[in-house]
């Protein structure tokens, strides 16, 4: 341990810190995320005790147990787990990237484009995970540029930015409604339920395809190190520290939109998880800029949360935890809103 | 809006003449808004000679194209103008008391407030009857319009339209959260709205637009009333105070006239958005800066553009039907990306 610049940090290597706080933090959070997932395996219509969960997961316990608790609930957990550390990451790298901490996919029409591209997709090709998750993708990354171009204007406001997002949600939340009464009403039923936003009745099959995706990007983010702290200094600082900066802008772009992708494709269109979890990470660790890390973490912990009380909030009625998220994250947009005012 | 002084001298000499052509434009605006109301009968899913129409009024005969004029397309066309009406200028009058160019009752999430009353109205206490659950659009209304404007107050600097704006689309959000979750766990609610949710004025009954028809003349009466007092407001609250203006009661006059008119458009159609957003812009160029004339337009133009989009709602996917709610953002969300593209903003 050595006192640095006033705060205390782990010193590994000379020059490799790692601050204490973020650390503490994460681990907190981890835990709590850990525990309402045990909490979600063991609550439901069949109460069971966590130890017998523990016992189930480990591969002892009775079969019945197995049965609920690894086929039917864990998939969701995971699922919950994973989408929400994935919306933490894509959040916090779109807020380094625009510097700005409204910019995240939400804000951007992103959700909405990509539900227009999985009605497209699901109209011309059918309703599979690769197809919905590529309408997706191109629908979202098609909105998010239109919205990103139509908002340029000598720099990105922040503003102009919602204005121009609130605008073009408008105007393809009607060109979706259209394609829905122009559809057959088996696509409009299936489109319906995925634009809800819901981890209701996925299975491993959706577990795996998102897994992977953030197991890959990851790895990616990983090779991609400390740069997107250095983007945010500015163009200029980052190039003159030697970053190739329209590269590297690109690169993360590419992994913060497939992020999202992945995460809609299976579960549909989860807001306000992208734009909080990296703010609230961000307050809790003290961190000056937006850290990648607890915002994955704090993500995950907000999506567990937030599903465990769509299923049990209104018990037996199921919610769709994109209607939890949007009531949660919309309450922390006021409170962040007014906070930013008081201080400005 | 504050004039130089040559340009108020410019416009004192010609005023006699800017009021006739205010006159005329208001005079070919309602021979268009006339004209829009035939159409709205004649036009649709199955298309009525303009005979017939006549004939459907003046000498009915009973015939299946004569009932539909007087049991379908009528009824929606009046319930078109009246919420056309309201909607419009419930979106002038927020505009002029917030001295915000991009207020809506969309956008600052006040036809959210309005639907989820009305929400917990059906889901809970079982109110079907429009005339039961306006008054929990007027609630509805007038929370949202308190919690806006406190969500964009807060703080030092006072309301910007950024703040409210903000606080708006968050608030927006949030409501519409709430009334997706009681709707699922209340599906009666849910069955009942479905048709409400995108904004349509389609396939209500005559009552429904008498039983708004009170409110929204209500609504009316008093914004026209409040719109000289608004000129004032409109300098700034010191020199409106210091004209004689008392700003506490004229914002009174305006939130009342605002609950009526949003609260009893929202009740019968469902929340369309971006009419109140686009017509005082549109109009102003023909109406210039006294609210009394941007009032006047505005009441003839909101039903004309409200008539327009839901005629090209019948067409657009025949034999289906597009919500009018939809036409209007999809014609609407432009006008905002225009705004916000040529406006300086900072903040």
């Amino acid at each position: 341990m050595s006192f640095h610049s006033g705060r205390r940090a782990i010193v590994l290597r000379p020059f490799v810190r790692i601050p204490v706080r973020p650390l503490v933090v994460c681990g907190l959070l981890v835990l709590v995320a850990l525990a309402t997932a045990v909490l979600a395996l063991s609550t439901g219509e069949l109460t069971i005790p966590p130890g017998d969960v523990l016992r189930a997961l480990t591969g002892d316990g009775s079969g019945a147990y197995r049965l609920v608790v690894v086929e039917w609930r864990l998939p969701r957990v995971l699922l919950a787990l994973l989408a929400g550390a994935a919306l933490g990451l894509a959040g916090a790298i779109f807020q380094a990237l625009t510097r700005n901490p409204l910019g995240s996919p939400d804000v951007i029409g992103f959700n909405i484009g990509a539900y227009t591209g999985v009605l497209l997709a699901m109209i011309t090709v059918g309703a599979g995970y690769y197809a919905t998750a590529t309408g997706a993708l191109i629908g979202g990354l098609a909105t998010g540029v239109v919205v990103y171009a139509l908002a340029y204007r000598r720099g990105v406001h922040g503003f102009r930015l919602i204005i121009v997002g609130i605008a073009i949600s408008a105007v393809l939340a009607s060109v979706n409604q259209w394609l829905i009464l122009k559809a057959k009403l088996q696509v409009a039923v299936s489109a319906a339920i995925w634009d809800d936003g819901t981890l209701n009745g996925l299975g491993w099959a959706s577990v795996t395809p998102v897994a992977v995706v953030l197991g890959a990007l990851v790895v990616v983010l990983l090779g991609l190190g400390r740069r997107l702290a250095v983007l945010g200094m500015g163009d200029e600082a980052a190039a003159a520290l030697g970053v190739r900066v329209e590269r590297t802008r690109l690169a993360y772009l590419v992994v913060g939109v497939a992020l999202t992708a992945a995460v809609t494709a299976a579960a549909g269109p989860i807001s306000f998880v992208a734009l909080s979890a990296p703010q609230l990470a961000q307050r809790l660790t003290r961190t000056r800029g937006v850290a990648l890390a607890p915002a994955a973490v704090m993500g995950a912990v907000l999506l567990i949360v937030s599903d465990w009380l769509a299923q049990h909030l209104f018990a037996p009625t199921q919610l769709p935890v994109g209607i939890v998220t949007v009531a949660v994250g919309g309450v922390y947009f006021a409170w962040l809103l007014v906070v930013a005012r008081q201080r400005a | 809006m504050l004039l130089t002084r040559t340009e108020g001298h410019a416009r004192r000499e010609t005023r006699q003449e800017s009021r006739a052509r205010q006159a005329s434009g208001l005079a070919m605006a309602l021979g268009l808004l006339a004209v829009v109301c035939v159409l709205s009968v004649a036009i649709g899913t199955r298309t009525i000679p303009v005979g017939t129409v006549w004939d459907a009024l003046v000498h009915y005969a009973g015939t299946e194209d004569q009932s539909i004029v007087r049991e379908l397309r009528v009824p929606r066309t009046l319930l078109g103008i009246l919420t056309g009406v309201a909607f419009a200028l419930s979106g002038a009058v927020i505009q002029a008391v917030t001295r915000n160019p991009l207020a809506d009752t969309q956008i600052l999430g006040v036809n959210a407030g309005a639907a989820l009353f009305m929400v917990f109205a059906v889901g809970f206490l079982g109110r079907t009857e429009v005339g039961e659950y306006v008054w929990f659009g007027f609630g509805g209304v007038a929370v949202a319009l308190v919690l806006v404007y406190l969500l964009g107050s807060a703080g030092r600097g006072g309301a910007t339209p950024l703040r409210l704006t903000l606080a708006g689309v968050a608030l927006g959000a949030v409501l519409d959260g709430i009334s997706a979750g009681i709707r699922l766990v209340k599906p009666r609610a849910f069955d009942y709205l479905r048709f409400w949710d995108a904004g349509s004025i389609a396939g209500r009954p005559l009552d429904v637009a008498l039983t708004i028809l009170p409110f929204v003349v209500a609504g009316t009466v008093l914004a026209v009333l409040v719109a000289r007092s608004l000129n004032a407001v409109s300098l700034g609250d010191d020199l409106a105070r210091s004209l004689g203006a008392n700003i506490m009661r004229t914002r009174l006059l305006a939130l009342i006239a605002v609950m009526l008119l949003a609260g009893a458009a929202t009740a019968a159609a469902g929340p369309i958005g971006f009419l109140g957003l686009m017509i005082p812009h549109l109009v102003r160029g023909f109406a210039g800066h006294d609210q009394r004339w941007i009032f006047a337009y505005t009441i003839v133009c909101g039903p004309i553009l409200m008539l327009l989009a839901d005629i090209v709602g019948r067409v657009v996917i025949r034999p289906g039907e597009l919500p009018v709610g939809l036409v209007t953002a999809f014609v609407g969300a432009p006008v905002l990306i225009w705004w916000i593209r040529r406006a300086k903003v900072n903040g």
